[in-house]
């Protein structure tokens, strides 16, 4: 098969961290190549050298056999490469079809019929069902997602790098796009898919590289991967990924062994004893509220929840589970109904004050509204405090004080930066995460709200994150846990609602009955 | 954001901001040879009447007290994200307010005291002339570009209106207000002409600068202006802090204007607008929205003004041509920033 793309012993460093390091890798025509690796590894930066946002500092990079010299995106896009990124980079005052039409060249009018042409034709390949006029700001991030992808597929590239596209996707979203894939490579396209799930690499991908460190830690090739079963591949990455030599073999790898266990998906807390007699930390009463065009808005929600419970809620992304979180958190008002933590009524409390009391908010957009991406880890650590002692007193800064805590938190939360100074975005997403996690479920939390808490995350910061939510609930948190990942919140959660068209359809508890009732629930098929 | 520059980086940032000066001057003096004129006598005549001639130095000195009060004002707005381009109606309208209560004042009032007064009033006008953006940029999202040049261009009219027809000195030819005595104006420092307004905005600056850095009320302006929807996440109260960046920024530009009526003038003229509030605004991206670096810029700048003018009589360049300089700063600066920036993203050390 022919090599559409290849890097030869390229280097990339940043201030304070080696990214890239003589890293070689072939991409081919009509073949999936996954990458995977831990957070920081370097998976991001590999395809933004290809996709001409960096430049090597050393080694070269190859398209069609000849070296080349990506130095912008547009030269990029010439030489027939497409690109996805983890961030959304549309245009959100624009319609669908505008952003889709700057890519042209700007010499040439912007033809409407060409364009809704080849929109028709990327909507029916990747089968999405996305009205070309509506305005990027209206549609929900994984609708946003998808444009992301025609826009990639505009011109037919030759090479199409996908970072993460998937997290964010629900799980017909996924298998919708694993058969454009496929149907993408049949028709001789390479492309490059970042992941973290090894399932979706295991059924996505036909050669699978792993990074670590910035160096390439393994690579399986086709017909190898094919003779594996399951388990052998993913004991074979998981050792890959984190280091892990294989057991026996004396060293320090032995340490590892647990865990590896732990990586392979062993539970480590227990439930959590609930005593549904006392009274509820959180009671919602028939919460409501107003409609906007971004998202779905609540009707009428109710539930209670517990200390050390952990509720999980499922349904396909935009059923509201935004407006749900945004709610509690204090960040958008309540058009009618009740809502009560402990004996308060919070119900018109906005976010300082429900966060005074121990609510806390870990939203999904990190780097849209979780942080201020050009301001240091440390400032990003405190953003939700500022004003709020011991930080500040009498409304001036203590930066000293600020820069400890961030320094401590790096260290307990393993976050990886070069220092506290450095600029939140210039962290890798899962680490970006992890900034996010520490600040939010601290030892004052008393009620927390996690919107998706593992997407972008690899599997061990997965665990780690799942870990400090079982941890968390076993000091009397209470949690809610939103995500699409059933799986997941059938691992954590005690009971789990489940969000159709802006109610909650129904709450069961996490039994072996659950995941067909959750299902049902999902598509609005039964109510409970 | 912090402000913890070591000594290294300190040199660095003086180096990216020395790099372009000299260019800016080097390629104005082609400029000028091009037209004929002697760059090097120009710069040397500049450089004297400016700096180097006591009287010069004094004038220059005196000219950086408005610009510096406006710098802070823009720091305050531009910082939080908030375009304030209305400086000019601001500044006037508090120049005439003050340079009309001030005679009045003075007959029932201590000197000090009507001093205070007036900068409040001046201080109370420019906010309260900010308030239609404010609201209309709080409440509805109005792009506050466009309204605060309105704003600008409603409120210059408006100072004219009332001196002519409200507030006139029935004693003058000429329409202006009536005269705050020499005397009993701000007062001089050790026998020099610059006045203490000089101080009071140097002040300002600094404090505005430390208020932006080391407060939670500045940190929120500089979340509000880096991600506001960070910022509403956050919890904060977005639309207060809208209103008082503008009315703070405002109130800033609006002392300006009773620091050069009290300080300088002790009236306003019809038709006089110095047009400050748009001049200072590159020297504010010129310093990074930095309160130190301000104070360097606003002396540069002053000092060319002051010498641009003699040399317009002198050596024949004409007086604006201080504001081509000024371009050609902004430009280089611009150039070196993307160049170290381009090296640092290809990664050559
Ligand atoms: N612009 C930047 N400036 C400084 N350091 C950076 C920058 N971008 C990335 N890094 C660093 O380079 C390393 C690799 O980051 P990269 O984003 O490629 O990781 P990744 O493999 O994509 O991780 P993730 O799975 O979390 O997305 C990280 O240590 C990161 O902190
Ligand atoms: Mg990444």
């Amino acid at each position: 098969m022919s090599i559409v793309a290849a890097l030869s012993k390229v280097t990339k460093r940043y201030p304070g961290t080696v990214a890239l390091d003589a890293v070689s890798l072939e991409f081919r025509a009509g073949e999936v190549h996954v990458l995977l690796g831990e957070n920081g590894a370097g998976k991001s930066t590999l395809v933004s050298l290809l996709a001409g946002m960096q430049q090597p500092d050393e080694g070269a990079i190859l398209v069609g056999g000849q070296t080349v010299r990506i130095d912008s995106p547009r030269r990029s896009m010439d030489l027939g490469i497409g690109a996805v990124f983890q961030r959304v980079l549309l245009v959100p005052s624009l319609t669908v079809i505008e952003n889709l039409m700057l890519g042209g060249s700007w010499l040439r009018r912007l033809a409407r019929e060409p364009a809704l042409r080849r929109f028709g034709e990327l909507a029916q390949l990747l089968g999405t069902h996305i009205d070309p006029d509506a305005p990027v700001s209206g549609l929900s991030l994984g609708e946003q997602q998808q444009v992301e992808i025609m826009r990639a597929l505009w011109r037919d590239e030759k090479l199409l790098l996908l970072d993460e596209p998937t997290s964010m996707l629900t799980s017909h979203g996924v298998a919708d796009l694993g058969r454009s894939m496929r149907r993408l490579r049949d028709q001789g396209v390479a492309l490059i898919l970042i992941t973290h799930k090894l399932l979706e690499a295991f059924e996505f991908g036909d050669r699978i590289s792993v990074l670590r460190l910035g160096c390439v830690a393994g690579e399986i090739a086709p017909q190898r991967l094919q003779a594996m079963s399951e388990a052998q591949r993913t004991e074979t990455i998981i050792r890959m990924m984190f280091g892990i030599g294989v057991g026996g073999e004396g060293g320090p790898a032995d340490g590892h062994e647990a865990e590896l266990a732990i990586l392979l998906g062993h539970k480590i807390h227990g439930p959590a004893i609930i005593d549904r007699a006392r009274p509820p930390v959180l009671s919602v009463r028939e919460a409501s509220t107003a409609a906007d065009y971004t998202e779905t808005p609540l009707h009428e929600v109710s539930f209670d929840l517990w200390p050390g419970e952990v509720l999980g809620i499922a349904g396909v992304d935009g059923n509201g589970q935004k407006h749900l979180a945004e709610m509690l958190a204090g960040q958008r008002g309540v058009r009618s109904g009740l809502l009560r933590l402990g004996d308060a009524d919070i119900t018109h409390g906005h976010v300082p004050e429900r966060r005074q009391r121990g609510v806390r908010y870990v939203t999904d957009d990190r780097l849209g509204e979780g942080t201020v991406g050009k301001f240091p880890v440390a400032t990003n650590l405190v953003l939700k405090e500022v004003g709020a002692s011991p930080w500040w007193r009498h409304g001036f800064t203590n930066w000293d004080l600020i820069h400890r805590h961030a320094r401590e938190q790096i260290k307990s939360n393993d976050i990886r930066t070069p220092s506290e100074l450095t600029p939140v975005n210039h962290l890798s997403g899962g680490n970006v995460q992890k900034v996010l996690l520490a600040r939010e479920l601290d030892a004052h939390a008393a009620v927390a709200i996690l919107n998706k808490p593992t997407y972008g995350l690899d599997l061990h910061n997965q665990r780690l994150a799942l870990d400090r939510i079982g941890a968390a609930a076993a000091r009397g948190v209470a949690l809610i846990v939103i995500s699409t990942d059933l799986d997941e919140l059938i691992e954590i959660s005690d009971r789990i609602g489940v969000m159709f068209q802006g109610r909650l359809a129904g709450i069961v508890d996490n039994d072996d009955r659950a995941a067909d009732i959750i299902r049902r629930l999902m598509t609005g098929a039964a109510t409970v | 954001m912090t402000d913890g520059s070591t000594f290294a980086g300190f040199q660095a940032t003086l180096l990216r901001v020395l790099v372009p000066v000299a260019l800016a001057l080097i390629v104005g003096g082609l400029i000028l040879l091009v037209l004929g004129k002697d760059p090097v006598g120009y710069y040397g005549y500049v450089l004297e009447r400016s700096l180097l001639r006591w009287g010069g130095a004094q004038e220059t000195l005196t000219r950086m007290a408005p610009l510096l009060l406006i710098a802070a004002g823009l720091i305050v707005a531009f910082r939080a994200g908030i375009w304030n381009l209305g400086g000019d109606g601001q500044f006037l309208l508090a120049a005439v307010a003050s340079a009309a209560l001030a005679p009045v004042f003075i007959g029932i009032l201590p000197r000090g005291l009507t001093l205070v007064a007036c900068m409040l009033v001046g201080s109370l006008v420019g906010a309260l002339w900010s308030v239609i953006p404010a609201v209309l940029k709080a409440r509805y999202g109005v792009n506050e570009i466009i309204t605060t040049l309105m704003m600008s261009f409603l409120g210059t009219s408006l100072a004219n209106v009332l001196i002519k027809l409200v507030l006139r000195d029935p004693d003058t030819t000429v329409p202006q207000t009536r005269s705050l005595p020499v005397d009993d104006r701000l007062p001089r420092l050790f026998g020099t002409t610059i006045h203490g307004g000089l101080v009071l905005a140097v002040l300002t600056v600094i404090v505005v600068h430390l208020m932006m850095t080391r407060t939670a009320f500045g940190l929120k302006l500089q979340v509000l202006g880096a991600n506001r929807a960070a910022a509403v996440h956050a919890g904060f109260r977005v639309e207060r802090l809208i209103l008082a960046a503008f009315a703070l920024s405002a109130a800033l530009i609006g002392l300006a204007g009773a620091v050069e009526v009290l300080g300088v003038w002790g009236t306003v003229r019809a038709d006089w607008n110095p047009a400050l509030g748009l001049l200072v605004v590159p020297l504010v991206f010129l310093a990074r929205f930095n309160g130190f670096a301000v104070i360097g810029f606003t002396l540069f700048f002053s000092a060319l003004m002051v010498g641009g003018e003699s040399a317009a009589r002198r050596v024949g360049v004409p007086q604006h041509y201080v504001l081509v300089l000024v371009a050609l700063l902004l430009l280089f600066l611009g150039i070196v920033e993307y160049l170290d920036q381009s090296r640092r993203k290809s990664g050559t050390p």
